[in-house]
């Protein structure tokens, strides 16, 4: 069972911190929060992909030293996708969080229920 | 035959460096050119149609001449030309037929900036469209999300930003979810590339190992593709999405965005993992239910709907459920009657969002009760707005009566499940028939009813001033309703051809079935 966990011990926290991210993002009604939860989520797919792409005791596929057998490195396409990742979840946090600010000018609140509310109170005075 | 594989890539490319060029253009250039750039991308996916449907055969385009597990391709068929030739209708008649409400939903000198989010949408579609890898198609499934969150919010009022974080917040946790299943895939088959993925697949299947594994890779992805198109139990965002934005806006997320995220889905199933591993899932199933109860909430929904536009959202809502309720019965009638319905719905969405603008527009007032003998002052828009609406419960002669006979079709023989889906159909279409004739009667009430009624409801105690003020203020509201207005040439140009083409989807459906069904033969 120990050595089962030790194995996968990897996945099981990014599997953890996927669920946290997840339930965060979902539940959180702070909009900061919601989008620390999503930077987690992703993060977890990061470590998932990166932890699957490690081969023990392999080097980073760079041919430095005139090694050219390719069990000398490892996959270098998980860390491809890693890269790849990130800029998306760069890029999806910094529009999100540029949304939360036009939000708190608006509404003076990062509750997104409360600005809900406060945008469909808005709309009914207006007709 | 050599070089028309190019158009896939031209296409794409051609869409993105429009989104960069029109940053830099003023506002009615920025206009003008990304018409052009979505005409020539329409030829251009009407080329490749012909010439596909006609070879019988798909190719695969290496990007960049890397061969296979290495680099990345771009798989063309007749399927995925139509659809790209769909998209590109749409987006182009949509900006064509709404160009005018741009002018006054936006600020001034930032009409360019819509015009990127409109190009780089059509790009990601068509890149999610023609990809044959999947973490391409995870790419720019968040571009998409991005553009299509910009859309959202290009009115800049409280609401639509509110609206806009709430469908950002929901999409990321579609997306998240298909990336984890897109990893999870990956570590199972050592693959991105789908036809190299089903190879695997098919040898997991046959040996009988990681089954479990599979399945949860299957509801992940299934379930971060329905959260993104709006099934069901996650559409919370829609109505808001598309009730509150401007018209081109709510026209393409409607019709194009939502439907792409389902294409993917359809490509994932047939194409990626292969029938046998789906069924053997069981995903199918919960995908039948799930649309069944998305045909039934969504019109129930939409008939207790008083906002005129989130009315039609709503109908969107049941219109998903058509399409996955199609995907779930999982025979290949079934899915060809799907994607039929995902040209049916996008082409009619789009004319009911186009036509019903200039009401919503006139009269100033979101509600349906206000609607009534607008129909007199809008002909045309009325007209047209009661062929689409005429189309979506499904009338002969229109789209909607063909992709509705076919799910019916398509659900003959199938045990339980058929009586299940024929059920449904009846109350959905009847529920259907019930909230939008309501709009279209409400449009061709003659105009003396409406005025007698307002005036045996207020009869009484007013004297002669008070009528006169009213009939002043009669006269100036009037005035006002004639200052806007989406009446111009293009609009009646781009709503008629939209008219044209629900026609063409209902009298000449046997050519556009045979595509499809040629398109789902040579998919795996």
């Amino acid at each position: 069972m120990w050595n089962l966990i030790h194995e996968h011990l990897n996945d099981l926290v990014a599997v953890a911190l996927f669920v946290i991210g997840f339930g965060d993002l979902l539940f959180q009604k702070n909009m900061i929060k919601k989008i620390i939860g999503l930077n987690i989520m992703d993060t977890a797919v990061y470590l998932l992909l990166a932890s699957q792409g490690y081969i023990e005791g392999r080097k980073a596929p760079i041919v430095v030293d005139g090694v050219r057998d390719a069990a000398a490195y490892i996959n270098p396409i998980p860390s491809g996708l890693v890269l790849t990742g990130i800029v998306v979840s760069v890029s999806v946090t910094a529009l999100l969080l540029s949304l939360t600010i036009r939000m708190y000018r608006k509404y003076h609140s990062l509750d997104l229920d409360y600005c809900l509310m406060m945008a469909r109170h808005e709309d009914k005075v207006n007709g | 035959m050599e070089f028309i594989r190019n158009f896939p890539f031209f296409s794409i490319m051609l869409c993105m460096f429009c989104a960069i060029i029109c940053s830099v253009l003023r506002r009615k250039a920025a206009q003008y050119f990304t018409l052009a750039v979505l005409f020539t991308v329409m030829i251009l996916s009407g080329a490749l149609l012909y010439n596909t449907y006609n070879d019988g055969g798909s190719f695969v385009y290496y990007m960049g001449h890397f061969p296979a597990p290495w680099g990345n391709e771009i798989r063309g068929g007749c399927l995925e030309a139509i659809f790209a030739l769909f998209i590109s209708t749409v987006a182009f008649l949509s900006v064509l037929a709404g160009g005018k409400a741009i002018e006054y939903d936006i600020e001034d000198k930032k009409e360019n900036l819509f015009f990127i989010l409109v190009c780089l949408m059509t790009s990601s579609l068509l890149a999610m469209c023609y990809t044959n890898d999947l973490f391409t198609g995870y790419v720019f499934i968040e571009i998409n999300t991005i553009a299509g969150c910009g859309l959202i919010m290009v009115r800049q009022i409280g609401k639509s930003i509110v609206t806009a974080v709430r469908y950002m917040v929901i999409s990321m946790l579609g997306s998240g979810l298909f990336l984890i299943g897109v990893t999870l895939l990956y570590t199972l088959t050592g693959h991105l590339l789908m036809s190299n993925i089903q190879e695997s697949v098919s040898e997991l299947i046959r040996t009988g190992d990681y089954g479990m594994q599979l399945t949860i890779v299957i509801g992940l992805m299934t379930v971060g593709l329905a959260i993104k198109a709006g099934l069901f139990p996650f559409h919370l965002w829609i109505p808001d999405a598309y009730g509150q934005s401007n018209v081109i806006s709510s026209s393409l997320l409607s019709s194009t965005v939502s439907k792409g995220y389902i294409f993917l889905l359809i490509k994932i199933y047939f194409r990626t993992l292969g029938l046998e591993a789906i069924e053997k899932s069981g995903v199918l199933n919960v995908c039948f239910a799930l649309g069944i109860v998305a045909m039934i909430m969504g019109s129930v929904l939409a008939l207790n709907e008083k906002s005129f536009r989130r009315m039609i959202a709503f109908s969107s809502i049941a219109q998903i459920g058509y399409i996955f309720m199609g995907i779930g019965i999982g025979t290949k009638e079934a899915v060809t009657a799907a994607i039929f319905h995902i040209f049916a719905h996008g082409l009619t969405k789009s004319l009911l969002f186009i036509s019903s603008s200039e009401f919503t527009e006139g009269s100033h007032s979101k509600s349906i009760d206000d609607l009534k003998s607008l129909g007199y002052k809008y002909r045309y828009s009325a007209l047209c707005y009661s062929i689409g609406a005429f189309s979506i419960v499904g009338f002969p002669l229109l789209g909607g009566f063909i992709s509705k006979l076919l799910l019916g079709g398509a659900a003959l023989g199938h045990g339980p499940m058929q009586w299940i889906a024929l059920l449904a159909l009846a109350v959905s279409t009847i529920l259907n028939a019930v909230y939008f004739l309501r709009t279209v009667v409400y449009l061709f009430i003659p105009k003396e009813h409406v005025d007698e009624n307002n005036k045996s409801a207020d009869h009484g105690d007013h004297d002669i001033i008070t009528e006169r003020a009213k009939n002043n203020e009669m006269e100036k509201s009037e005035k006002l309703l004639q200052l806007p207005g989406m009446h111009c040439p293009r609009y009646v140009f781009g709503i008629t051809v939209l008219v044209l083409l629900n026609f063409l989807l209902g009298l000449c459906s046997g050519p556009i079935i045979d595509i499809i069904e040629q398109g789902l033969g040579i998919f795996d």
